[in-house]
């Protein structure tokens, strides 16, 4: 029987004392021997076939050991599409595509042998503007798209920038319509933004004379990043080692295999000698995955009494140079379409769209901020053409057992309406309906929104995790997973579910960091994923584990197994808990008291794969089960808005979640708080500008703001609502990327709320605001 | 051009020949092989490479290492005592005021720039003086929760003492 000593507990984090005191090493802080430095030449144009690179200069530069360009590489590669090289070849497709790359004794060297690199283009028509992007004739990123290799549940559109046209066609969207009593049509734009790790992207490569390629890197992924480089080198995945120390903070952007692949010729050409490769903010900005950029146009019906017929749904993603990984955003945000609402006709067209900008990839939420953004304003907006009360509407529409989402996929138990009335009710939420009017003389004023949200694992059906424990002589022991800490605090809880299990303290676990040859695999840290599925694997090899002890001391203190139990790291017999030993005893297998020894080492070996996830049917999307589960969660805000400036305050923020069961109530209420906050500076000053000629104008944190103490609101309520997952550990689903998804719409709801105004292009600045407002005023005189 | 320089780095006496240009926070990391400071931006903008130098917090890459010729330098590695964290740190250990860490060096010896020039700081003074340490991960409240708690236990000590 599972005990519940560790469950529900805030114990301290594993990993603070190591942080706190800057004992921790992240990639970056690794130094060996003889150690090169790498730095990269990138493309000044967005779109421009490369006619000559003349490298000659720079490799006759005292201090420098190789010099790359796209031919000494030019294998694709990628997560789900392989459409991708780790410089380009030919043709440049980004401002800030790596062209070449030197590896030097240091990085001064480095740079000025890049510096010394002569390239010579031909300028293309960039494709910037995603209307064009799609329009018949439009000039191709990507013109050989459809030899590319690519993942079966995604659809390129061949000889178009269309790279992923994921589709959901559910019930009669025409008589849904003709039902309808009120139709209503918007357009929304989400800009690209940046993840903003503070740790930049770091690498350190080597290439050993036993020809094996060992990775060091700050990565969400050592296992996915094995996968990918073992694929395109074709080397035996035995040849490829990947190490991942500490990360400083990921969000997505540290997923999949990235910058990492710049350094692999590099490295083949240096032969045993490491190369450190650590990103400027610069390149952090804008080289590494970024959050694409998405327009769309909802149109919903609705009935006098509020009830939704039917919703159809065009999501268009400015994806980027590579969409190797954005295409699962784009395909994600279309079986999600229905957002937290029961939609009996659906027709949802997402398409994936190439263009000369930056690489798109995940970012927390993977693709449902930028859906939510739209439909969480989308409702607000109807309830208030309807006179009904915005949180009214949303009870009306709520998934509710039974309820079918997208997918078609029937539902049992969404937590959706404890979250909403929870949030509602800590908010202290009245009835509104009609939009804000500012009275004369007024100056600032205050309103509350909210917004719901809902977000399933964006995974492979089969995406696998294990986990393996191991007893040390004292009765310490070790956990080996493959799962990473980002700072969400796996590490801490995957620790607790292990302590909890077999029956030691939680102080003598010690997870071990990975290293793929040794760790025991895991698909990705992403998709906040971690609890949910390697909770599991954990809770089986600790189980393993216990078996092997309780048979160990059956055997030594002579009683039946069902005899003994194991608490706070000791063994005792249940009939006669005076005969009690320390763990210890136990650990490397037992000696009789005759001397004999029994058993061995308990090792234990646990794995986990979430079951009975089923394809989406590729002209429908519907799916009797097509995710691995479902994540609730609403949020209310109450803002302040200067009349004067269009300032946006906001001052308390309530969370609440369907987190199945709250493991570390600490980790989990940190990971909430820290995502809203996330979301208040993605809702209000974060966005990627460019050039006309596509070149990012703002790669740094003087032109990029992101939340600063100074920012936050005054109070943030944070809680829990536990709908057990039904194939979870103890019954918990994931929380990480979901808190920063409804905070931008809850805010905008509070715009209207306040003032009247609807800022459907996010972020909502000063700037925006204050327009709106002036807008709004004249069109009231007028 | 190389020069040669003298400073005190944790109370512990260091001389070095370092060229004109080298950053301090490379001089730290690189040559020192302290590497609690860390680079974040690189150009002022991001606190993460914060280190005291003459008590007063500095943004580390924006500092030559021979501009601290002759100075005192703390960086996280040189807070506490032996196995004793300093109030600081283990508040922020208390008060899980750290996920990924990599803000966590700067923001202490931000917090401790702040405790040595203001023992009893409101909370206005604590946000204004990690205002420059950006964070990503946590969201700032329970930074700002264990920095003030310091505050407050270090003066109820103060007025233990002189009772
Ligand atoms: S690295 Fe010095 S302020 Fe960012
Ligand atoms: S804890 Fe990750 S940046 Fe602060």
């Amino acid at each position: 029987m599972a005990r519940e000593d560790y469950l529900g507990v805030g114990v301290i984090r594993n990993d603070a004392a190591e942080k706190v005191t800057g004992a921790a090493r992240y990639a970056g802080d690794l130094k060996f021997a003889g150690m090169l430095y790498a730095k990269l030449l990138r493309s000044k144009h967005a779109h421009a076939r490369i006619v000559r690179i003349d490298t000659r200069k720079a490799q006759d530069l005292p201090g420098v050991k190789a010099v790359v360009t796209g031919k000494d590489f030019p294998n694709r590669m990628g997560l789900y599409l392989k459409d991708r090289t780790p410089y380009a070849v030919d043709k440049v497709r980004y401002y800030g595509e790596a062209v070449a790359g030197v590896a030097a004794e240091s990085l001064e060297i480095a740079e000025e042998a890049a510096r010394l690199i002569e390239v010579e283009y031909e300028e293309l028509p960039p494709v910037l503007d995603l209307r064009e992007a799609i329009k018949p004739g439009a000039c191709l990123v990507h013109p050989d798209l459809d030899t590319y290799e690519i993942g079966a549940a995604f659809f390129p559109i061949p000889n178009t920038n269309i790279s992923n046209h994921f589709r959901v066609r559910k019930g009669d969207i025409e008589k849904g319509f003709a039902e309808a009593d009120l139709v209503f049509e918007r357009e929304y734009y989400v800009p690209h933004i940046q993840h903003s790790p503070i740790e930049p992207h770091a690498a350190i490569a080597l290439y050993d004379r036993n020809d094996k390629l060992t990775i060091w890197a700050s990565s969400q992924s050592p296992f996915a990043m094995r996968n990918i480089l073992s694929h395109s080198l074709g080397f035996p995945m035995n040849k490829v080692r990947v190490i991942g120390p500490y990360v400083g903070g990921g969000f997505g952007g540290k997923a999949g295999l990235n910058v990492e692949a710049t350094l692999v010729p590099l490295a083949m050409k240096c032969r045993n000698v490491p190369i450190r490769l650590v990103c400027t903010r610069e390149e952090e900005f804008r080289d590494t995955f970024v959050r694409q950029g998405m327009l769309c146009r909802l149109k919903t019906g609705v009935k006098h009494d509020g009830r939704f017929t039917a919703q159809e749904f065009e999501m268009y993603w400015d994806a980027g140079a590579y969409t190797e990984y954005g295409v699962n955003v784009t395909r994600a945000a279309g079986y999600s379409s229905s957002g937290v609402y029961d939609i009996p006709n659906m027709k949802t067209d997402s398409y994936c769209v190439y263009t000369n900008k930056p690489v798109g990839g995940p970012l927390r939420g993977f693709g449902h901020s930028e859906n939510h953004w739209a439909m969480e304003q989308h409702i607000d907006q109807i309830a208030h053409e309807l006179g009904i009360d915005p949180v009214q509407l949303r009870r009306i529409n709520l998934q509710r057992d039974g309820s079918t989402n997208a997918t078609g996929q029937v539902l049992r138990n969404p937590g959706i309406e404890q979250c909403l009335e929870r949030a509602a009710e800590l908010i202290g939420w009245q009835e509104v309906s009609g939009p804000g009017v500012i009275g004369p003389g007024v100056k600032k004023v205050r309103a509350k929104g909210i917004a719901c949200m809902t977000k399933a694992p964006a995974m492979p059906n089969d995406a696998a995790s294990s986990a393996i424990v191991k007893l040390n002589d004292d009765g310490t022991v070790y956990l080996s997973i493959g799962a990473q800490e980002l700072g969400q605090g796996s590490f801490t809880v995957l620790a607790q579910i292990l302590a909890n299990e077999l029956g030691v303290r939680y102080e003598d676990v010690r997870v071990q960091p990975i290293d793929t040859d040794y760790s025991a695999y895991e698909w990705q840290t992403v998709a906040s994923r971690i609890t949910y599925s390697c909770g599991r694997a954990v809770i089986a090899a600790a189980k393993d584990a216990r078996h092997q002890v309780l048979e160990h001391a059956a055997r030594y203190f002579g009683v039946p197994v069902e005899d003994i139990d194991i608490a706070e790291s000791k063994v005792f017999v249940k009939s006669d808990p005076e005969r009690c030993v320390h763990i210890s005893t136990f650990s490397l297998g037992v000696t009789l008291p005759d001397f004999s020894g029994y058993g061995g080492p308990v090792v234990g070996r646990g794995t986990f794969i979430p079951e009975g996830i089923t394809a989406m049917n590729p002209e429908t999307g519907q799916s009797e089960k097509p995710v691995a589960n479902w994540t609730y969660g609403a949020q209310a805000v109450e803002i302040e808005l200067d009349v004067e400036t269009g300032k946006i305050d906001v001052l308390k923020v309530a969370a609440v979640y369907d987190a199945g069961r709250v493991i570390n109530p600490v980790t989990a209420a940190t990971q909430v708080e820290g995502g809203v906050v996330q979301g208040i500076s993605i809702g209000l000053l974060e966005e990627m500008k460019f050039s006309e000629q596509g070149k990012l104008l703002n790669p740094s944190y003087v032109d990029y703001k992101i939340s600063t103490a100074a920012d936050i609101p005054d109070e943030l309520l944070v809680d829990f609502v536990e709908v057990p997952q039904e194939d979870g550990p103890y019954g918990a689903r994931g929380i990480g990327e979901h808190v920063m998804v409804p905070t931008p719409p809850a805010i905008a709801n509070a715009l209207y709320h306040a003032a009247g105004i609807r800022v459907r292009t996010l972020p909502m600045t000063s700037e925006k605001v204050y327009w709106a407002l002036k807008e709004r005023v004249s069109a009231s005189l007028r | 051009m190389l020069h040669t320089i003298k400073m005190t780095v944790n109370g512990e006496l260091v001389k070095a020949e370092v060229f004109s240009q080298m950053r301090l926070l490379d001089f730290l990391r690189e040559e020192l092989d302290l590497i609690g400071a860390k680079e974040g931006c690189g150009k002022g903008e991001c606190g993460a490479c914060t280190v005291l130098v003459d008590g007063e917090p500095v943004n580390s890459c924006l500092m030559l290492a021979v501009e601290a010729d002759g100075k005192e330098v703390l960086t996280v590695e040189g807070l506490g005592e032996g196995d004793r964290l300093d109030a600081i740190q283990q508040s922020i250990v208390d008060n899980s005021a750290l996920q990924c860490g990599y803000c966590t060096p700067g923001i202490v010896m931000s917090a401790k720039g702040l405790l040595l020039r203001n023992t009893n700081p409101t909370r206005d003074e604590v946000v204004e003086a990690i205002s420059g340490n950006l964070c990503r991960c946590t969201g700032y409240a329970r930074v700002i929760d264990a920095i003030m708690q310091v505050s407050a236990s270090s003066d109820s000590q103060d007025e233990g003492s002189e009772r």
